[in-house]
């Protein structure tokens, strides 16, 4: 018992050892602290943008979608693919344009193309509302960890607490060095780990992948596909597609980007990541085993699949290897997401409003702004209703809905004008809001025949860019008319 | 070979369209349900497009970066 305990305090202790160690002999001004400097190699990158695959999500959650959900889990494997495919042209010009103008965060990028820091306020506000369930999500995840490695002798709440406290340390004062550091140690635990128990469980409980799938088949025939309706092809290909979209628009994730030293990064990265993925494989196999081995896990105790299983089948030795490895899992990202989350707050809701705030003042406002949204997160993890469940399902919807105007900033000669954009994004995060709230949902109109399963993100995104599309109609020919006048 | 990069549509076809047709568990390939063995075979087949596509991209040679 003590020995799983003891594990897992081992890995907290590394990752903030290492976190610390990564500020050794720099200089933490605004630009280090947030970008690394602009100075990572293609590994470092690499880790720090496949971080985004396994978070605490993919390593409880996606073993718990395989095991209550079956087919409609392989999605994990694809949106991000897909999203890798497209970063190989979207990144670099992105890259070069952040560079150019020394931007520090995703909003900076809007308000620059568009030259407007009021749409970089409205593109801060969004990333915030989608990035604060976000974090809460890993903080829960890291409470069940812990509190299942030490079997109960440490509650999930001062686990909650721990965790909170040790990410606002390293993150104050290494900033994004931290992350990518811990990152490294990160990815070659999970790696080891995820690979070991998604051969060893399904081998040592069935003789063979054949045996695990045919068992599941006899018993759940036609679990391990797509159901005719609900999760269906349509489904998954509406979702795939929007959460691809939606991948790179998370703010942290953009601005992982900028931590890179040249864009060359990306375009291998967009080589390797596809493959790199496949770790997911081996996630689902465990979840899979579960199926028939821990019976009965209903609602959100599906995330519990993986540990139930380790735990009818490890000494606790294991048990806490397993633990102190999801705890790194939950650090990587959570202080990914609270560098970006106060950076927003400090680089685009603050300082627009105070003309005279220099980079100094702005890093200093970031380390000060880092506890508060960590509280604001423990808080919320602590409480924790169902309305943090539904702010998650809406946070890949809601950044979602910035990709039309990103990308039509990308073109040449942007057709769409800065009301438009704005327009667009409101309109956009006020349809998904709005469905995700009352519940609506498209299987209640049997008119629509195999369209109901259609991602009800698809009708915001449609709605957003109608609304886009009309604005920047209009306001064109209203500088039209200007000019003329003029 | 600037055409090259259409390749890249192949991995959105496969992922998108692919489970309209594959949506199966029978045939087991390789141990995996169709549709698993499917989606598999376009990951590997997307890093595969996307050497490919870097191979041939003139930015990749001409900019000369060391690493």
């Amino acid at each position: 018992m003590s020995v799983a305990l003891a594990i897992v305090a081992a890995g907290f202790a590394l990752a903030i050892g290492l976190g610390l160690y990564a500020r050794l002999g720099r200089e933490m001004g605004l630009e280090q602290w947030t970008v690394g400097g602009r100075g990572f190699g293609t590994a470092l990158v690499f880790l720090l943008m496949a971080g985004e695959i396994y978070t605490t999500f993919t390593f409880l959650g996606g073993s718990g979608i395989a095991y209550g959900k079956g087919g409609p889990a392989y999605y994990i494997l694809c949106y991000l693919t897909l999203a890798y495919v497209t970063s190989y042209w979207l990144l670099p010009p992105v890259w070069r344009y952040a560079k150019q103008h020394g931007l520090y965060t995703q909003p900076d990028f809007f308000a620059r193309k568009y030259g407007s820091p009021a749409l970089g306020m409205l593109v801060a506000s969004v990333g915030l509302v989608a990035l604060v369930p976000y974090l809460v999500l890993q903080l829960k995840g890291l409470g069940i960890i812990v509190s299942t490695a030490s079997y109960g002798a440490i509650s999930s709440t001062a686990a909650v607490w721990i965790g909170a406290a040790a990410l606002t340390a390293y993150v104050v004062v290494s900033g994004v060095h931290g992350s990518a550091w811990t990152a490294v140690i990160k990815d070659t635990t999970i790696l080891a780990l995820v690979i070991f128990l998604g051969i060893y469980l399904p081998l040592h409980y069935y003789g063979s992948y054949d045996g695990l799938f045919r068992a599941i088949e006899a018993a759940k025939p036609g679990f391990l596909a797509l159901p005719e309706r609900g999760q269906s092809p349509v489904w998954f290909s509406t979702t795939v597609l929007l959460t691809a979209l939606g991948g790179y628009m998370w703010p942290h994730t953009f601005a992982s980007l900028y931590t890179a030293r040249e864009p060359g990064a990306f375009r291998r990265n967009a080589v390797l990541l596809p493959v790199y993925q496949l770790i997911n494989l081996f996630v689902f196999m465990i979840g899979f085993t579960a199926v028939l081995q821990v019976p009965g896990l209903a609602g959100s105790e599906v995330d519990l699949s993986l540990f139930k299983l380790s735990l009818a089948s490890f000494p606790p030795w294991f048990i806490g290897l397993i633990g102190a490895t999801g705890v790194l899992t939950a650090l990587v990202p959570g202080s990914m997401i609270l560098i970006a989350g106060v950076t927003l707050v400090a680089n685009n809701l603050v300082r627009p409003m105070r003309p005279g705030m220099d980079d100094a003042a702005t890093a200093r406002l970031c380390k000060i702004l880092v506890p508060v949204l960590a509280l604001v997160c423990v808080g919320f993890t602590l409480s924790g209703g169902d309305t943090i469940v539904q702010l998650l399902l809406m946070g890949y919807n809601f950044v979602t809905q910035l990709f039309p105007c990103f990308i039509a900033s990308l073109l040449p000669r942007n057709p769409v004008s800065r009301p438009a954009a704005a327009a667009g994004i409101v309109a956009g995060v006020a349809t998904v809001a709005a469905t995700v709230l009352s519940g609506f949902s498209l299987s209640k109109l049997p008119i629509l025949g195999p369209l109901q399963d259609v991602n009800v993100g698809v009708a915001a995104l449609v709605v957003n860019l109608a609304v886009t599309a009309a604005v920047a109609r209009l306001t064109r020919a209203d500088t039209a008319s200007q000019a003329q006048v003029a | 070979m600037r055409n090259l990069r259409w390749l890249a549509a192949l991995p959105f076809i496969g992922i998108l369209i692919g489970p309209f047709f594959l949506n199966r568990v029978e045939p087991f390939v390789l141990g995996l349900p169709l549709l698993l063995a499917w989606l598999v075979f376009c990951v590997i087949g997307t890093s595969v497009v996307m050497a490919l596509i870097y191979r041939a991209d003139p930015e990749n040679r001409a900019s000369g970066d060391p690493r």
